[in-house]
């Protein structure tokens, strides 16, 4: 019995001991936090001291040259407004469609299974393998050429997982109440699907189609897989035009830039003036996509607090 | 009550009436139908894609391989197809991408282990609100940007610390992959413990366990099918990784395990073919989907073994 004080010490030791590992590990996990926080300053900062002197009206407005202190990013931003385009047209009607047939009207069968299985995967391949896919079929395939409709095709082809997977999430989240209701009353499922789920999931389908485009935004690899040029000093024809039809549809054929592709090539020059020009751009770049994402994440907060069904 | 019978009540319903309402509800049928169909469709769309990648890279690959054999292909030391002298030895590029995916991977699996055991078991809530979107931010930065970052920042960086450091190499690529891919693994992973059930943890805590020794011992372990899927997405993300590698990493083919040296990848080679001026059809062109294929079974042998892990360790509960 004597030496029952020494291991009660030694047994408080043993739990002061493990409990100090809980305070260890709150510390160590906040440190790995702060790497990802630390690069996130140390690269914002960075591109600011670097391009916020070249952030200019002229910048917005001009060429890209070969004096880095004329150049601008007008074809860039003008070609990525225009892929942009022609990805939300393709991706979005079908990403919708495919969440949409798979939520509520795909049997159980081995076709719905592929499909599924297919999402998944396809979320997973790297995005130059949907430029070398783009560049073999759309490119010469299908003779589109290295236009605007190839990048935005193959940028939509991109981010249709992405769609997808958002909108069954949004449907999914719909109780079956809901289209038991519009049953009861006669409507069919098509006029359930439009006129009751897709007004419900329009907010979560918003949230997927913004996140997928603020991915395609930033994507270089598959444009320049299809063979976009780096030099584009001539914008797309303009699609309003003064005369009769007023509406041309030209310019989806044209060559075009787009502001990754623009950010690449001034970063991958030797001269620190045009590494300045690639700052500025950057930080352009990192502004539409940050502020693409934070919109997304604040609409499913706001949805998540909204909806009580 | 009338006493009309069920016959007489159809009798008195006017003969056009009753056709033009079958016909209303068999139009409606067949526009139903028609928009299945049209929904079905943009459901294949994901397969075609798949069928599409499949054959494109199995088409031209197959022209590339009549003209290189596939002994060549795995064994040769060299990759130049571009010169006179042409070399079409794979080893080169993979050995790049391995290696920067090797760096990556060192940096994001334990950084992201750590941030995911740290969100799901020990961060107050209000850390966790602020931290997961900032994450998800993280994860949404175009990767040219973090190319920039890596060339302009992070190896300048670096070559203080060792002087010698080549001003593009595979170690600061890798560094600045491995960052953003944090995102992936943590996300995925927080998800696994979070889907752990709370029953296990009391069980943990009421035998006296600490929360680290819950986190490490009990939460982690059960959630390993989920974590593995995570550290698979990670190496699939760096291995598929294609700008900061073309922007830091230097384009030059080099069969080398060392992550001070430049070197080109896979992916790194396809963007400066496509950069350049390759005739459609020319041998140059289809080592691009030679290197494509490569990469692409890489990824699905990646994918492959991370289902494999799944299914072995997935616990039910």
């Amino acid at each position: 019995m004597s030496d029952s004080p020494v291991r009660l010490q030694k047994i408080r030791a043993l739990i002061a001991a493990h409990k100090r590992w809980d305070i260890i590990f709150g510390v160590v996990g906040l440190l790995a936090l702060m790497v990802g926080v630390l690069t996130f300053a140390a690269l914002f900062i960075e591109m600011a001291i670097a391009g916020l002197p070249r952030l200019s009206w002229d910048f917005f407005t001009s060429f890209p040259s070969r004096k880095a202190d004329q150049a601008g990013i007008l074809s860039a931003w003008v070609g990525s407004i225009l892929v942009m385009a022609v990805t939300a047209l393709a991706a979005v009607p079908l990403g919708v469609g495919a969440g949409v047939y798979l939520e509520e009207y795909a049997p159980r069968n081995w076709m719905t299974d592929l499909i599924e299985i297919n999402v998944t995967n396809l979320a997973g391949v790297p995005s130059i393998i949907y430029g070398l896919l783009a560049l073999g079929l759309f490119v010469y395939q299908f003779g589109l050429g290295q236009s605007i409709l190839t990048a935005g095709l193959t940028l939509a082809l991109l981010i249709l997982p992405i769609v997808i997977v958002t909108t069954r999430e949004a449907i999914r989240s719909i109780p079956g109440a809901i289209r038991e209701g519009a049953y009861a009353l006669g409507a069919t499922k098509w006029q359930t699907t439009s006129d009751h789920i897709l007004p419900y999931a329009r907010g979560g389908i918003l949230t997927g189609v913004i996140i997928g485009m603020s991915r395609a935004i930033g994507e270089t690899a598959p444009v320049i897989t299809i063979g976009a040029l780096t030099f584009i000093a001539f914008l797309p024809p303009a699609p309003v035009q003064g005369e009769f039809p007023f509406l041309s549809f030209e310019w989806i054929m044209s060559p075009f830039t787009v502001m990754p592709i623009q950010m690449f090539n001034w970063t991958s020059r030797p001269e620190a003036a045009f590494q300045h020009n690639a700052a500025a751009a950057g930080l352009v770049l990192v502004v539409m996509t940050l502020s693409m994402n934070a919109l997304a994440i604040y609409l499913r907060y706001r949805l998540r607090k909204k909806i009580k069904w | 009550m009338t006493s009309i019978s069920h016959a007489d009540r159809i009798d008195t319903v006017p003969d056009h009436f009753v056709s033009d309402r079958l016909a209303r509800r068999g139009l409606r049928h067949v526009k139903e139908r028609i928009i299945e169909f049209i929904l079905f469709l943009a459901a294949s769309v994901s397969v075609a894609t798949t069928i599409g990648i499949v054959l494109i890279l199995l088409r031209e690959s197959f022209i590339f391989f009549q003209a290189v054999s596939l002994w060549d292909f795995l064994t040769d030391t060299q990759w130049t197809p571009l010169f006179a002298d042409a070399h079409y030895g794979i080893m080169p590029l993979l050995s790049g991408t391995l290696v920067s995916s090797a760096v990556a991977l060192l940096v994001a699996i334990p950084l992201g282990t750590i941030i995911a055991i740290y969100l799901s078991e020990f961060a107050p809530f209000s850390v966790r609100e602020v931290a997961k979107p900032f994450l998800e931010l993280l994860g949404g930065i175009p990767t040219i940007i973090y190319g920039y970052f890596a060339l302009l920042f992070v190896t300048p960086l670096l070559q203080k610390i060792y002087p010698g450091l080549p001003g593009f190499n595979l170690l600061s690529a890798g560094l600045v992959m491995g960052i953003m891919i944090i995102p992936y693994v943590s996300s995925v992973s927080e998800d696994a413990m979070r889907a752990v059930p709370m029953a296990l943890r009391e069980g943990s805590y009421a035998m006296g366990a600490t929360r680290f020794q819950t986190a490490a011992w009990v939460v982690t372990p059960a959630a390993f099918s989920g974590i593995a899927a995570a550290y698979i997405l990670g190496i699939s993300r760096a291995v598929g990784e294609t700008m900061i590698l073309a922007v830091a990493a230097g384009m030059q083919p080099n069969l080398t395990w060392n992550p001070m040296e430049p070197a080109a990848t896979i992916t790194s080679y396809i963007v400066q073919v496509a950069l350049g001026d390759l005739p459609h059809g020319s041998i140059g062109y289809q080592t691009i989907f030679a290197a494509g294929l490569t990469l692409a079974l890489l990824t699905l042998f990646f994918n492959v073994l991370g289902h494999l892990l799944r299914k072995r360790y997935r616990q039910a509960y």
